[in-house]
């Protein structure tokens, strides 16, 4: 590892202050921070130390999201491969039923490896083109600004591909995060900044902009031609009663639906990961939780007549859709999020509410998490805002008694 | 001479309605799906605040003061009414697609501001050509907007087909996001990025 120091090194001059290549500086150091610790150490007086710094919590997000990658990779091959032995397909045209072919593995869904590596060759051509479209845009961004390359963009790059359906138009990935990186987070002054969730806000872009190819009942299997739909479309047709999969297996998450998102186990996981070391705030997931279970308890309390999604207990709200994973990965994400530690039970409880009430009440869209995520962030800061101010009241109070 | 082009040209950039003074965006999001309509708006809310503010201009010092906004309300809504006739008699369709947009000149602050900001201290002449300077600075905005989305949102320009589509056999795929309001916000966004970008004394100071 020397030699990688080494080579490092004798390029710095090339990049430091006087430099020919000073203006290409950021790219240099996150080259050589990926690699090494930052050589930078704080001078002068004394200040609060703290091993984790900005490339640790992410790092650590990235680490909490690999029981969905495995997951979303598993399902989705495991789909594909049900969709066609139902189909009684035994090779799938294209260059994925080439590899499939080349590695001898046949199209089989009770062989775990032959779902695994089926869905990681749709998986990794999003993960790549989210990276790569997203990263251009993140390096330009941070050269011109002379701003540092963090990994803030590594878990945003890792949280859009999961979110989307298997069958998406890979230019139509780039296309979304490239707005996700620049109208959510750039323009408001990068990392750190942005007051909408990167990765959501992509969404977003191709929710509206490509409605076809994003919702509705033939994304969500990468098969073509083979239609069904998720849990949530099913249940917003025809009631709890529509709905195919058992509990169990929506909770496992061998469900159609978005990539990364079916599986409440591995959410639950990164969950476990994320509030033992204390990156993912648990009131903001509790309170979200909290508020969607009695929310829709009440509305089974309160009933209809002619829309089934009322009846829908908690217990599936809970592991259908995007819930558990919006709540584990999305809503904590420490810079949309709500700031103060009150604030956080006021928009963990505001989401969760928002929640249910697009997908029972609003005809329109089957599942909100998203939006009512989107929506939250941006009531975060209204939410602090209360917050403080009722703090400073409080204390004003206390000096004059 | 000098002033007669500042009163026209200034509000194209340096002084632009909707990218510094942030006056009509409703507007500018309601009409600019078609580039058609933008056209016809463009063309509509000049004139109007042209000959609004002549009119308010010649009356300016005839106007008690406490009612003056009133008496400003008066004559635009004459004139919105008579450009509201004007457009279902000669571009009907049209006018039948903007539904009440034209209505919704009355409203639009560009024509107040200008009315009440210029006109009550100018003289008539050069009142009218402020109105038409910022009917221009409109246009151009919304021009601007409305290329980019009837260009995204559907592949065309005043409705001859650039793009073709797939959904008629083209290789283009409609961006649904450009045909609704929002879009508007993000290009109206970009234009005032680009001019703040080229004319930094423009850009507000942070707090």
């Amino acid at each position: 590892m020397k030699f990688l120091r080494n080579i490092l090194d004798a390029q710095h001059h090339h990049f430091a202050k006087g430099g020919k290549l000073e203006k290409l500086y950021p790219i240099y150091e996150m080259v050589d921070t990926f690699i090494y610790t930052p050589s930078d150490v704080t001078k002068g007086s004394v200040h609060v130390r703290d091993g984790l710094d900005l490339k640790r919590l992410m790092v650590t997000v990235a680490m909490a999201l690999v029981p969905c990658i495995l997951m979303a990779c598993f399902n989705t091959g495991y789909q594909a491969n049900k969709a066609l032995a139902a189909m009684g397909a035994t090779s799938v045209e294209g260059w994925r039923g080439a590899v499939m072919a080349m590695l001898g593995l046949a199209l089989d869904p009770t062989n775990l490896v032959s779902n695994f590596v089926h869905g990681f060759l749709y998986f990794f051509p999003v993960f790549l083109v989210t990276n790569l479209a997203g990263g251009f845009w993140e390096v330009i961004f941070s050269t011109v600004r002379g701003h540092e390359i963090n990994e803030g963009f590594l878990v945003t790059g890792l949280l859009f591909p999961l979110t989307l359906p298997p069958s998406i138009p890979l230019w139509q990935v780039a296309i979304g995060i490239s707005f996700g990186v620049v109208i959510g987070k750039e323009i408001f002054g990068g990392t750190g900044k942005n007051f909408l969730n990167p990765a959501l806000t992509a969404r977003a872009f191709l929710f509206f902009a490509y409605p076809a190819q994003i919702s509705g009942d033939a994304v969500w299997t990468a098969v073509d031609g083979f239609t069904g739909a998720t849990a949530l479309g099913q249940a917003a047709l025809g009631g709890v009663q529509a709905i195919s999969v058992s509990w169990w297996d929506s909770f496992i998450g061998l469900i159609p639906g978005s990539m990364g998102e079916t599986s409440a186990l591995a959410c639950l996981l990164g969950a476990a990961l994320l509030i033992y070391t204390g990156i993912g705030s648990w009131r903001i997931m509790l309170s979200m939780t909290v508020s969607l279970i009695v929310f829709s308890k009440l509305l089974n309390i309160i009933g209809s007549t002619t829309n089934p999604m009322f009846a829908m207990g908690p217990e599936w709200h809970l592991v259908i859709g995007g819930f558990a994973f919006g709540t584990v990965f999305m809503a904590t994400d420490p810079v949309s999020a709500s700031m103060t530690q009150l604030g956080h039970w006021f928009y963990g409880a505001l989401i969760g509410f928002m929640v249910v009430l697009v997908r029972v009440i609003n005809p329109a869209f089957p599942e909100g998490t998203m939006l009512a995520i989107l929506f939250g962030n941006v009531f975060a800061p209204l939410i602090d805002y209360f917050v403080v101010n009722a703090n400073i009241k409080r204390r004003a109070k206390r000096a004059q008694a | 001479m000098s002033k007669i082009k500042e009163v026209l040209f200034k509000p194209l950039f340096d002084n632009n309605p909707i990218a510094l003074q942030i006056l009509g965006i409703c507007s500018a999001l309601a009409v600019t799906t078609k580039l058609e309509s933008v056209v016809v708006m463009a063309m509509a809310v000049t004139l109007v605040t042209a000959f609004s503010n002549f009119f308010v201009s010649l009356l300016r010092n005839h106007i008690p003061s406490s009612i003056r906004i009133i008496v400003q309300m008066i004559v635009i809504a004459s004139l919105v009414i008579v450009t509201d006739q004007l457009l279902k008699a000669f571009v009907y369709d049209v006018a039948k697609s903007m539904s009440v947009y034209v209505g919704l000149i009355i409203t639009n602050c560009i024509v107040m501001g200008r009315a009440e900001g210029y006109a009550m201290k100018n003289g008539p002449v050069l009142s009218f050509l402020d109105g038409i300077g910022n009917g221009l600075g409109y246009s151009l905005v919304l021009i601007f907007v409305g290329i980019f989305r009837e260009l995204i949102g559907s592949g065309k320009l005043f409705g001859i087909s650039i793009l073709p589509l797939t959904s008629e056999g083209g290789w283009y795929q409609a961006n649904g996001m450009a045909l609704l309001s929002p879009s508007a916000f993000f290009l109206i966004g970009f234009f005032i990025w680009g001019i703040r970008t080229w004319k930094k004394d423009q850009v507000e100071k942070g707090n």
